[in-house]
């Protein structure tokens, strides 16, 4: 491994991506600035083990892992979709693909030659066709070196959530997934770490990456202020935070971005912080980043981003820009209107909080003004007599894109509802709270009664429509339903509501 | 030289009726494995996308494709005027155009073809002609297909006795209707064909496709040329499923096309949009029953009228809609029957080939009005199953008149009645469903039946290719594709058995036209039978000349060579294969062998609607628990129990990697797997962010599979062995009815649930709805005595 200092020049900035493929640094300089991953390691690198599935970052085909330093500067291992994911997105970084998994001659390993992963699904079966198999290989192979993981059924189940497979039924992968510790716990890259972590910190600086072709441009600021500056400098940029829906305008609407500015380096944007107050999330920091604070304060908001994407969305998608993107369905938006949480929108050294329900304005057109840019979150902390549930219904309960997502929370002080407020998904062309619901049971008694009333009012609050996910029927009935789904696991009414997850979050 | 007394005690490693791993399962797994597209691109690599219709129905007025041409890294633009040939890939009627010509008949018909120097450049070229149409009025769905009769094949009906006046003498009858999906199939790996323009206006094809032949000879009829002139190849897919047997023509045709005039190699990738939108399904069909029973839920007749949307050509709708027909029965006896089958011509993709072939449709049809018939006589469905299963002398001819002979159902559903828990399970699920206001459980057994040949007599055939060079290592190739399902391990297995060699020594290679002329698709779960009959039988003809060469040689009798775990005895002495080998070549003994196969006894005809269109059944059965939560539909698996028959397994892990995945396939195809066109036609479910296949979690925690142990096919298929790869996708039908079950307990068990299929969670909500209306208003509407 040979370890380059970069060249840090005195403007601040450097037009040189570095990172390590495999244990090799590369350097590159005029790229096409939204070239994907993919691309990159199947047409210039030769690399063709990671496969093309859907482009669009549902079949897991493309997984890859990316290793980076954390704040201990320990190796975090995250598997993301290639076919995705910017190339200007991995300076400083660690790209891990299904070709460095084979231990070579140095390494030891076992007889054949295969990393634990790969031996176990040999061993397993777990291969019909092969072409989902390397993806597959690479988010085991994450999960081989997140040391934290159960291997339980449910962790498995969550880890293969991306990784689409049509011939085996996923049987006999699961299987492997709980066989391939057996085979060893540690690999090569657990051996070489202090080498990777030694080159992986002399790999990037603080200077904004500038990738140029052309007149296209590919920022990547590594301060909130830098950022500030290239959002005033560039207001028509396209700001580029985790990519998940970003990557499908280039890869299915064959759109050309002529600029893009990169949040993900910013490291003061990955930040959650914890105040008596509220939880407060930079807008760069990814779902996996922020679902242990909000899981702890709000016990459902973590069940709903369990479930929310796959691994591999969750490791690149931002809650940020999840709000910051305005889609109607998106699943952050309702269950952040149901607990309160305001927004921080930044222009240049200027800040405003806004509420919420204040900054969706119509399809897709938020508040933000040019050169402004959503800069954190503010979830307020949960009172404690307040309960908060969030309901996903999808065809298929992993990585599918909600029908409608509903959220609600509620105070009630002996009975009576001292406090409530909603937020649906997939019901108005915006995510919104459902205000005659809410009218309808502010001071009334938390009682079956009312709460028929309250769906009945729901129906004045929403006409959704019909589409590939639902009919515009189906999603009435089910906004009433929910509304009804949370008086019972909230009214200590008998039997199960839950089909899957933790079920005792419906009683918590 | 070994001593010839431990001969017996040796064995080879890798033969027939062992659980080996997939030949390329290491390959998978390091991501060595070359599929078409990661094959190193030859220099000046032209890359293509195909300009789609936008209109479902339509005239062309004009097509103005200056823009594409001047757009950047175009190299070339193709229409239907640069086709030497014929303009057509249609793989029985030739109505399958390359390029639309005239009329438009589907959103995503292809109408012309760039060819630019990256990827990107073709796709986003493709986007820019300018295309005047004139709008047709266009046929979108089954229901006005029937109502215009608008059909791309006749119809066809399967009668035995009179089904009207047995129907009108039966003491009960009911009749109905339900809606079967269709289904993408959804190979990880997209379409993908690589052409190399050759000598003389010759091309070389590789091709992800289950049916090279018929790749070769449309692409030969597309050139004007020969079949001679087009070599293809496949070493591997990413999955089939049947998708790939008829649908990978027209992007070979175009990558060929391509490279003949360009002059330069041409790749069609495409992209997975464009493949599920330019791409035929599982065909959804329509099918509606009226049926009249005893007391004891004996079915005494039934009629069935099935309609299937074909798309706008023909394609294999025939055949399929044919085998539909002949799995309207499934397992049970149907006295006097009447099964009526409509091929409708709509406005939308094609429909082609899917793992089942029609089968699946029609086995749900009956498998339906065995349900409704024992909740119309308040009986457990699995009693009425038992009751009309096909049994002995009067009761075991089907309605095309096939006897059943090799029906081991009632064993199977015995063992799995008990293995499975089921009564005590049943009981226990009436009780919870009880007390659980929210969540409700269903569970339900069916069993399969499933007929094994092509229905087309003719592509019942096989070819295999073996050489064996002078050092005794051994290339094996045949006619058959490996898409996943493991036809390259088992063959394999076969010949090292048949040679009595370790499977290492064999190479397994790429199926090409240039080593096995006119093979049929790799389809009908008919790939071992077949290919393995064939390699089975060049390998014997090598072995045949061994034998006499050496009994020549040392001087004993032909039945003194014996060929045994490597090594070969002739009379008293013992040498090794690779001996043998070595001193055969040097006698100049021809050490290459075709083999070939036709499957006996088969015959269907269609005047009269009768015949022997199967050489066997291969049978199973499975038990599915399901909950669902009544409040929002979504629903889980639980707990399925699977007992299977492969007759005597080649491989066992294999046939139980082709039982689950099938299962789940069959499961997704039923519950989650929803195809959705909007008003003017378009698909709007062309990805996989919209289009969903079960997930990991899909699968139940509680999965049990087992093979028959008394498994043996008693007609002389390979090693009596059964085919696998369609029959276990329709045990997934049990988990259908299971939540029909469950959602039938939301009325007490008293309104019929009406559940068609896909049952997605909106469907299971909208049934649970309806059902909990009508029990309020008091209705009685269900119980039709």
């Amino acid at each position: 491994m040979t370890g380059t200092a970069p060249a840090s020049g005195a403007s601040g900035k450097t037009d040189t991506l570095r990172f390590l493929l495999g244990d090799e640094v590369r350097e590159l300089k005029n790229l096409d600035p939204t070239v994907t991953v993919l691309q990159y390691l199947r047409e210039t690198e030769g690399r063709c083990g990671t496969k093309e599935g859907c482009a669009e970052g549902d079949c897991g085909a493309c997984s890859i892992v990316i290793a980076e330093l954390d704040d201990d500067r320990k190796l975090t291992y995250r598997a993301v979709n290639a076919c995705i994911q910017f190339l200007p997105t991995l300076h400083g970084k660690q790209l891990i693909t299904v070709e460095d998994l084979k231990p070579g001659k140095q390494d030891g390993g076992n007889a054949q030659g295969l990393h634990p992963v790969q031996q176990a699904m040999v061993d397993c079966h777990g291969s019909q066709c092969g072409f989902c198999t390397p993806g597959i290989v690479m988010s085991l192979f994450a999960m081989f070196h997140d040391k934290t993981s159960a291997n339980d059924r449910g962790a498995i189940n969550d880890a293969l959530a991306g990784n689409l497979c049509r011939c085996t039924g996923y049987g006999p992968i699961v299987k492997a997934a709980q066989r391939m510790r057996s085979y060893g716990m540690r690999d090569q890259f657990d051996a070489r770490a202090e080498a990777t972590v030694e080159t992986l910190a002399g790999l990037a600086g603080a200077e904004t990456l500038v990738v140029k072709q052309g007149a296209r441009r590919f920022f990547a600021p590594t301060t909130a202020d830098q950022l500030a500056g290239l959002v005033i400098a560039y207001p028509d940029a396209c700001i580029l935070a985790g990519g998940t829906d970003v990557g499908l305008w280039v890869t299915k609407q064959h759109q050309i971005l002529e600029t893009v500015i990169y949040t993900g380096d910013v490291a003061e944007l990955h930040r959650i912080e914890e105040t008596p107050e509220d939880i407060r999330i930079g807008a760069a920091a990814t779902y996996v980043e922020a679902q242990d604070a909000l899981a702890r304060e709000y016990p459902d908001f973590g069940e709903l981003i369990r479930r929310l994407g796959s691994v591999q969305i969750r490791n690149s998608g931002t809650v940020g820009g999840n709000i910051a993107n305005a889609s109607p369905i998106g699943d952050s938006a309702p269950v952040l209107l149901a607990t309160g949480a305001r927004l921080i929108l930044r222009r240049g050294g200027e800040r405003r909080r806004l509420p919420l329900d204040q900054f969706f304005h119509a399809y897709r057109e938020t508040d933000l003004t040019p050169g402004e840019f959503l800069e954190s979150i503010l979830v307020p902390r949960r009172d404690p007599a307040t309960k908060l549930r969030c309901y996903k219904i999808t065809k298929r309960f992993d990585q599918d894109i909600s029908a409608i997502c509903a959220a609600f929370a509620i105070e009630l002080e002996e009975n009576t509802v001292k406090a409530i407020r909603t937020g649906f998904g997939g019901m108005a062309a915006i995510p919104k709270r459902a205000s005659a619901c809410e009218a309808a049971l502010i001071g009334k008694a938390w009682t079956r009664e009312n709460i028929d009333a309250a769906m009945d009012a729901l129906d004045s609050d929403f006409s959704p429509m019909s589409d590939m996910r639902a009919s515009s029927d189906y999603r009435r009935t089910l906004a009433r339903n929910l509304l009804l789904k949370f008086f019972l696991e909230t009214s200590g009414a008998d039997g199960e509501t839950r089909l899957v997850g933790d079920k005792d979050l419906a009683h918590a | 030289m070994p001593d010839a007394r431990n001969l017996d005690a040796e064995a080879i490693s890798g033969g027939v009726h062992h659980a080996l791993k997939h030949d390329s399962a290491h390959k998978h797994v390091t991501g060595e494995a070359v599929y078409v597209d990661d094959i190193p691109a030859p220099a000046n690599l032209l890359h293509l996308a195909a300009g789609q219709s936008t209109r479902a129905h339509a005239k062309i007025l004009s097509m103005d494709l200056s823009i594409v041409r001047q757009a950047p890294g175009v190299v070339a633009v193709l229409t239907a005027e640069d086709i030497p040939g014929e303009n057509d890939v249609g793989p029985v009627i030739h109505d399958d155009p390359v390029f639309a010509e005239k009329i438009v008949e589907f959103i995503g018909q292809s109408l012309f073809a760039v060819a630019a120097e990256t990827r990107e450049e073709a796709r986003r070229a493709a986007l820019l002609a300018r295309i005047e149409y004139e709008d047709l009025e266009p046929v979108l769905s089954v229901e006005d297909a029937l109502a215009q009769g608008n059909f791309v094949l006749p119809d066809h009906v399967i009668r035995r006795g009179d089904s009207k006046a047995a129907l009108d003498r039966s003491k009960h009858r009911l009749s109905g209707s339900l809606h079967v999906g269709g289904q993408d199939h959804f190979y990880l790996e997209g379409m993908v064909s690589l052409a190399l323009p050759a000598e003389d206006g010759d091309v070389q094809i590789w091709c992800s496709t289950q049916h090279p032949s018929e790749v070769q000879h449309n692409v030969a009829r597309v050139l004007g040329r020969p079949s001679n002139a087009v070599t293809v190849d496949v070493r591997r897919m990413g999955g089939g499923f049947g998708g790939k047997e008829t649908q990978s023509a027209l992007f070979a045709a175009i990558a060929a096309l391509t490279a003949v005039r360009t002059g330069r190699p041409a790749k069609f990738c495409v992209d997975r949009d464009d493949d599920m939108i330019m791409t035929g399904k599982r065909h959804d069909f329509r099918i509606d029953y009226d049926v009249g029973f005893d007391d004891d839920g004996r079915i005494e007749a039934v009629d069935f009228m099935q309609a299937s949307r074909c798309g706008m050509s023909a394609d294999l709708s025939g055949a399929i809609s044919d085998r539909a027909m002949f799995h309207a029965d499934n397992a049970y006896y149907l006295n006097d029957v009447t099964i009526t089958s409509h091929r409708c011509k709509t406005n939308t993709v094609s429909n082609t080939a899917f793992r089942g072939f029609g089968g699946p449709q029609g086995m749900v049809g009956i498998e339906r009005v065995i349900d409704e018939v024992a909740f119309a006589l308040g009986k457990d469905p699995l009693e009425v199953r038992k009751l009309n299963l096909y049994g002995g002398e009067g009761r075991n001819i089907t309605p095309y008149s096939m006897t059943v002979e090799d029906n081991v159902l009632p064993e199977i559903i015995e063992e799995l009645e008990q293995s499975s828990d089921y009564a005590r399970r049943r009981a226990e699920i009436r009780a919870f469903n009880a007390s659980s206001p929210v969540m409700k459980k269903g569970i339900s057994l069916t069993p399969v039946k499933f007929g094994i040949s092509f229905s087309t007599k003719h592509l019942n055939q096989a070819g295999a290719l073996i050489h064996i060079y002078a050092d005794g290592s051994v290339h094996l190739n045949h006619g058959g594709t490996e898409m996943g399902q493991g036809l390259y391990i088992k063959v394999a297995q076969i010949v090292a058995e048949e040679l009595q060699i370790d499977l290492e020594r064999i190479k397994i290679s790429a199926a090409s036209t240039g080593k096995v002329p006119n093979t049929s698709a790799t389809a009908a779960s008919s790939g071992t039978d077949l290919n393995g009959k064939a390699a089975q039988a060049a390998a014997r003809t090598i072995r045949e000349r061994l034998v006499a060469f050496a009994a020549a040689r040392y001087d004993v009798k032909p039945s003194e060579v014996l060929f045994h775990a490597n090594k070969v005895r002739i009379g008293p002495q013992t040498i090794t294969f690779d001996e043998l080998i070595g001193q055969a070549y040097l006698a100049r003994v021809s050490l290459s062998s075709t083999g070939f196969y036709k499957t006996p006894k088969i015959f269907y005809d269609r005047e009269t609607a009768s015949g022997r269109p199967f050489y066997y059944f291969a049978y199973g059965a499975a038990v599915s628990e399901v909950m669902i939560d009544s409040l929002t539909g979504e629903h889980k698996l639980l707990r399925v129990d699977i007992l299977h028959d492969v007759g005597r397994s080649i491989n066992p892990a294999i046939d139980l990697g082709q039982i689950e995945g099938g299962f789940i396939q069959g499961y997704g195809w039923l519950t989650s797997e929803e195809l959705f066109w909007d008003e003017t036609g378009r698909l709007r479910t062309h990805a996989p962010s919209t289009y969903k296949i079960p997930a990991c979690s899909d699968r139940p925690e509680d999965f049990r599979m087992k093979l028959l142990e008394s498994g043996w096919n008693r007609e002389d298929v390979i090693h009596r062995s059964k085919a696998v790869g369609e029959p276990p996708l329709m045990l997934a039908i049990s988990a259908f009815l299971a939540l029909s079950d469950a959602v039938a307990s939301v009325a007490d068990y008293r309104i019929r649930p009406d559940l068609d299929a896909p049952a997605t969670p909106e469907r299971v909500l909208m049934a649970v709805e309806r059902l909990r209306r009508e029990a309020e208003g008091g209705a009685q509407t269900g119980a039709a005595q």
